[in-house]
């Protein structure tokens, strides 16, 4: 059946919270009201990670790029586009698109190359007839007729893929300790539990190409020896746990799960496990364990999952993004791979872009890419012309980059090397308004609320070091606090048992190390250089200024600014609660924050 | 098994494979110091108090979860890693209630020990102690979560020795609470009080619910007549708290610090225990001999008791209506004795010294425990209690003369001690149930398959001609694999694989029990069970059926076993208990 245009509806979450499915669904009912329904097909899509210009909608074959559209443009897409063939210039990104020029050559798209992210905003993820249609299952039939298990770890070896998910283990080592472990039963395990504040990577690749997943998973079944999956997701993401669910049952309807794949002697099965949205539960052992249905918490390693995991057994575990680049290597070779990224780190890495950013989003990059590249070209730069001050990569686990680094290629090494790392792929834009102190109080809260409180180190250091971060902030903080904040993040660094307490320390360790000034300022000085830390801002009034117009006593939520009309206003200190809204409100720069 | 050669700080090692780093420096003269960990145990790896360096890893490892590889070269002490277990121990200590002195812990409390250890002297972290009001509710043992470290050990305990599931951790993070799963009080929990949580507990967070002073205060009544009992895993632990070795054998001390403590009358469980023996020992012949209800299975230890009550109860049929030898010696103070003495039952205050926190639970555990219309047994110390009074007394313990029981309930066969240890119900069953079934005596009491730590013991024992199957399960946990024994081949009709079943709640059986001296490991295990068996092999008489005053208290009151008496006084009755009160 050929259709005339193809209305591609980006059905991510970020699209979907902002109005996309009302679009999707206003789109189809004007099809059928305008009688065209027959000449455009529409398909719900992945994520096509311009969350910033969301809702998007791309029309095929002209490659028109819509951004920002809303269920009140479909009409007139229907209208315009698919009955008359003429693009509707106000949805365009770029105004000057011409009809068939490829969307890749608008500013966000350029310097991204799409490995793990192939699919999304390309296929529909319900059908897997599409997934198949690029390729799809075709690596897996590779392995199982043509490689033997030995070969799939020399080309993933080849290859170089790291994991994924933080740590940056190589792959095939882990996948080689599993395929060497003697065990009748071994089992493999998608660790879909991503919890970095800000991070949708993972829950992108889910949502956008599920079967990508499978098929790795499976793959991996083969090579080890597992007749067993486990995906493990959290509860909160709904929609990835529909489409996996959904691609699970269709995988297993064409024969792609299940007994005999493809009709060949290899089994192998994968069911989806929900967690509940603790963030150390992404620790694979605590993964492991609540998969068996006991308390998320750690144990320690070694033994490695790979070797004794699951119900004691050996296990692979990976992450998202791990997985969804295995059929690529498979079927495009490891030379092809390898020839990405940089001397230590291949292939490319998916970044959630947030922040002080123009372009918010969803991105994937070639490793080696700077953060300027990412920052300025893809990302468009700092917001309302701020200042760059620092990125955030790592999420909680990670540390801050300042501007003097902006030019490091990005690798698992170059990062680690400046006091960050990779993690898995969240990365937050901040700018002169932000305060480093703040910032490192927010992911300490993170870490705090999220330890599971099995290790001493982590469950009271980090509240320790919580504690006195909320100190500092206040103005009550003393320079011994800062050695005290060292001392611990030193003890929690050795002593934690896994990864979350090891690293929550990395933002005290990286912005004391970098932002020892602002400390200082906030210690000494009792002032909060960013104007960010509510109890060291004061708001007055600049008499001489104000003409008591009486908007700032208007919108003041507490009351507590009073004055005469057309006389200066005067605020009361013991009531004001710091929230700025005169300030914002103030037209004759009358109000000083300092 | 393979060796695994490698160093630690220096000096050349070799363990078999497997070892932990922990124990492979404790075998070339290396303490680290731990917290969490206990050789019971799988290592929970909590603390990290027990980091080491290993060279080529970036992070410290924990010694008591990391097995030494070949070729591993450890660090266990350098400044670097002295300061972060310094660190790990002052921010443990920052959440711990600095009140020592009123802590029933201070002396044997592990933490504190670190501490002294470490010279500290003050914390350097913002001291955080969450106030949570004690739960008393089981009248047993006493849930103090303030005092908690959150080793684990008791949850380990709790779920994976003792498979009751009655503790959890409640929360996360710094909210993380130790606490009865669901967070019901520990009473509407499905513990049955064998207290090697509390036996575990490295500090003062699980402890025994004292009742000293209802002891001191009866012995101050002068209507009162207080008499006490001893059970037979006693007088092998309470050396310990006077520094002698375990194991040591104090029956006559014993007597002797109870008497000068102010008792009327000295007894022992040991007696009651040749009693059980010819009440159970006689209905195992009847069931055996008759056809009733097999296997029969042992019903002297309270907590497992409760455990069946509330995890087992289709096995109630099964269960030994001979009451414990505490509700015996109770039930025979406040008729027997007390006709003889000329008290009135009334006046008669028995307490009893017991290993066991769960024999609080056992005096009051249900109306037949109440025999004459008193409560047999008034109250039930551990041993730990009664070396506190011991030591309130003033006695000098180690320089006491070693003295009698009053022998009315206090002369004991071989037989009777060893129901201190696992498989010495059994064993003295067999002594006797060897003479009830063919009225001659063994040329060897011994039953070496009785002995031993290991978790289930099985043997077939040959009675002339007639074959006796047994079975002897102790820590808790290891009984459910039993019972499902049974389960299956009652549902297949096939015969039961065992005739006599002998469950004891903890760990070496009541030598190792919930209320005895801390710091239990299989090796203070060992030499306890030693202490029983010489006891037993000093003994003149072994078996129960050979204990004069035993065949005397028959003539005198009781008349045989199984009697009409015997049942009102010395047997009971079971019933099911909801795992979850509320």
């Amino acid at each position: 059946m050929a259709y005339k245009n193809y209305i591609l509806v980006c059905a991510g979450t970020a699209c979907e919270s902002s109005k996309g499915i009302a679009l999707y669904e206003e789109l189809e009912k004007e099809l059928k009201a305008q009688g065209v329904e027959t000449e455009a097909q529409l398909v719900k899509t992945g994520c096509f990670g311009f969350c910033e210009q969301g809702p998007i909608v791309k029309i095929l074959p002209d490659e028109s790029f819509y951004v920002k559209v809303g269920p009140e443009h479909a009409k007139q897409i229907v209208s315009e586009h698919i009955i008359k063939g003429r693009q509707v210039t106000d949805l365009l990104y770029d105004k000057e698109q011409a009809a068939g020029s490829s969307h890749d050559n608008i500013a966000f798209y350029q310097k991204q190359q799409r490995i793990v992210l192939r699919n999304c905003g390309v296929i529909n993820p319900e059908y897997i007839d599409e997934y198949i249609a690029r390729d799809g299952y075709a690596a897996l039939e590779k392995v199982i007729f043509e490689m033997s298990a030995d070969e799939v770890i020399a080309e993933l070896k080849a290859s170089g893929l790291r994991g994924r998910g933080g740590a940056g283990f190589p792959t095939a080592i882990k996948w080689g300790f599993t395929k060497n472990a003697e065990s009748a039963q071994k089992y493999i395990v998608c660790n879909a539990d991503e919890g970095d504040p800000g991070a949708y990577m993972d829950r992108s690749t889910c949502e956008g190409d599920p079967h990508s997943v499978l098929e790795a998973m499976a793959i991996a079944g083969r090579t080890v020896g597992a007749n067993q999956g486990f995906i493990y997701i959290r509860a909160e993401y709904p929609l990835a746990i529909e489409r996996l669910e959904n691609a699970i049952a269709q995988a297993r309807e064409y024969g792609l799960l299940g007994d005999n794949i493809l009709g060949s002697d290899f089994s192998f099965d994968v069911e989806l496990r929900l967690g509940a949205g603790a963030f150390v539960c992404g620790e694979e052992t605590a993964l492991l364990a609540s998969i068996e249905g006991k308390r998320g918490m750690p144990i320690p390693r070694p033994p490695f999952p790979a070797v004794k995991g699951l119900w004691g057994k050996p296990t692979v575990i990976n992450n998202v993004e791990t997985w969804a680049n295995i059929p690529m290597i498979i079927l495009k070779g490891s030379a092809w791979f390898s020839s990405i990224g940089t001397a230590t780190t291949k292939g490319t890495k998916v970044f959630a872009l947030t922040g002080k950013i123009n372009n918010s989003g969803l991105i994937e990059v070639p490793m080696g890419t700077t953060l300027r590249e990412i920052i300025y070209d893809i990302g468009g730069g700092i917001r309302g012309g701020k200042k760059f001050k620092a990125a955030q990569t790592g999420g909680p686990s990670g540390g801050v980059i300042t501007e003097e680094f902006l030019d490091t290629p990005i690798d698992y090494e170059s990062l680690q090397s400046i006091g960050s790392m990779m993690g898995s792929g969240g990365m937050i834009v901040m700018d002169e308004d932000d305060c480093m102190i703040d910032v490192t109080k927010f992911y300490l809260e993170f870490t705090v609320d999220e330890s599971c409180g099995k290790c001493a180190p982590c469950r009271i250091g980090g509240r320790t070091n919580y504690n006195i971060l909320d100190k500092i902030s206040k103005g009550q903080g003393t320079v011994e606090d800062l050695d005290t904040l060292k001392t611990l993040a030193q003890a929690m660094r050795k002593a934690s048992l896994c990864g979350l307490g090891q690293t929550a320390p990395n933002p005290i360790m990286s912005t004391t190390h970098y932002f020892e000034d602002e400390y200082l300022a906030h210690i000494n000085d009792h002032t909060c250089p960013a104007g960010k830390c509510k109890k060291l801002i004061t708001y007055t009034i600049v008499e001489d200024k104000c003409i008591g117009c009486t908007a700032c006593a208007r919108v003041c939520p507490t009351s507590c600014i009073s004055g005469e009309v057309k006389k200066p206003h005067t605020i009361d200190q013991s009531k004001c609660i710091k929230c700025g809204q005169c300030f914002e409100k103030c037209k004759f720069d009358a109000i000083l924050k300092g | 098994m393979s060796m695994i050669e490698a160093e630690i700080n220096g000096i050349p090692v070799s363990v078999p494979a497997g070892t932990t780093i922990l124990d492979a420096a404790k075998a070339v003269g290396v303490k680290i110091p731990k917290l969490c960990y206990h050789s019971d145990l799988d290592a929970w790896a909590a603390c990290g108090i027990c980091v080491v360096k290993v060279e080529g890893s970036p992070k410290m490892l924990r010694a008591c979860a990391t097995a030494i590889g070949p070729g591993m070269k450890v660090i266990t002490h350098d400044p670097e890693v002295v300061e972060v277990r310094r660190t790990v121990l002052e921010l443990i200590l920052s959440t711990h209630p600095n009140d020592c002195l009123k802590c029933g812990r201070s002396g044997s409390c592990e933490l504190q020990d670190l501490a002294a250890d470490f010279g500290i002297r003050e914390i350097p972290f913002e001291e955080r102690v969450e106030r949570i009001t004690p739960d008393t509710s089981t009248g047993s043992i006493v849930l103090n979560p303030e005092k908690c470290v959150k080793c684990g050990r008791c949850v380990l305990v709790c779920q994976e020795m003792q498979g009751v599931y009655a503790l959890e951790f409640i929360g996360r993070g710094d909210g993380t609470r130790l606490a009865p799963a669901a967070d019901v009080t520990l009473n509407e929990s499905p513990c049955i009080k064998c207290g090697q949580c509390a036996a575990h507990c490295p500090v003062g967070a699980i402890y025994e619910n004292d009742q000293t002073r209802i002891v001191w205060d009866a012995i101050k009544k002068s209507e009162k007549h207080c008499v006490v009992q001893i059970a037979p895993a006693v007088r092998v632990a309470i050396g310990e708290a006077f520094d002698l070795e375990p194991g040591a054998l104090t029956t006559g001390k014993l007597y002797s610090a109870l008497r000068r403590i102010g008792f009327d009358a000295v007894f022992d469980t040991n007696f009651s225990a040749d009693l059980t023996i010819l009440e159970e020992g006689s209905e195992f012949v009847k069931r055996v001999t008759e056809g009733g209800v097999l296997p029969q299975i042992t019903s002297c230890c309270p907590a497992w008791t409760d455990y069946m009550e509330k995890y087992a109860n289709d096995f109630i049929p099964n269960f030994s209506t001979a009451k414990s030898p505490q509700q015996m010696l109770g039930a025979m103070a406040k008729s027997y004795y007390a006709e003889k003495a000329g008290v009135e039952t009334k006046d008669m205050f028995v307490a009893s010294i017991m290993p066991c926190t769960a024999k609080k639970f056992e005096v009051s555990r249900d109306d037949n425990m109440s025999s004459t219309g008193f409560q047999d047994v008034d109250v039930a110390l551990t041993t730990r209690e009664l070396a506190r009074m011991i030591k309130q007394a003033g006695i000098d313990f180690n320089s006491l003369p070693e003295e009698e029981a009053d022998h009315l309930l206090g002369d004991y066969s071989g037989a009777g001690t060893i129901f201190g240890v696992t498989g010495g119900v059994m064993e003295a069953a067999l002594r006797s149930a060897y003479y009830l079934i063919t009225k001659e005596d063994l040329a060897d009491v011994n039953f070496m398959e009785c002995r031993g730590l290991e978790g289930v013991k099985e043997a077939e024992i040959d009675i002339k001609g007639t074959k006796i199957r047994i079975a002897i399960a102790h820590q808790m946990g290891n009984i459910e694999a039993v019972l499902n024994r049974v389960r299956e081949a009652k549902e297949k009709g096939e015969e039961t694989p065992w005739h006599f079943i002998e469950v004891m709640a903890c760990r070496g059986g009541c030598i190792g029990g919930g209320g005895q001296p801390h710091g239990a490991t299989d090796e203070i295990r060992k030499a306890r069970t030693a202490g029983i068996y010489s006891d037993d092999e000093k003994s003149v008489q072994r078996c129960s059926h050979h204990n004069p005053m035993i065949t005397k208290i028959y003539e005198d009151y009781l008349g045989e076993p199984l009697s009409h008496k015997a049942h009102e006084l010395l047997h009971t009755g079971y019933h099911e208990r909801k795992i979850y009160k509320k």
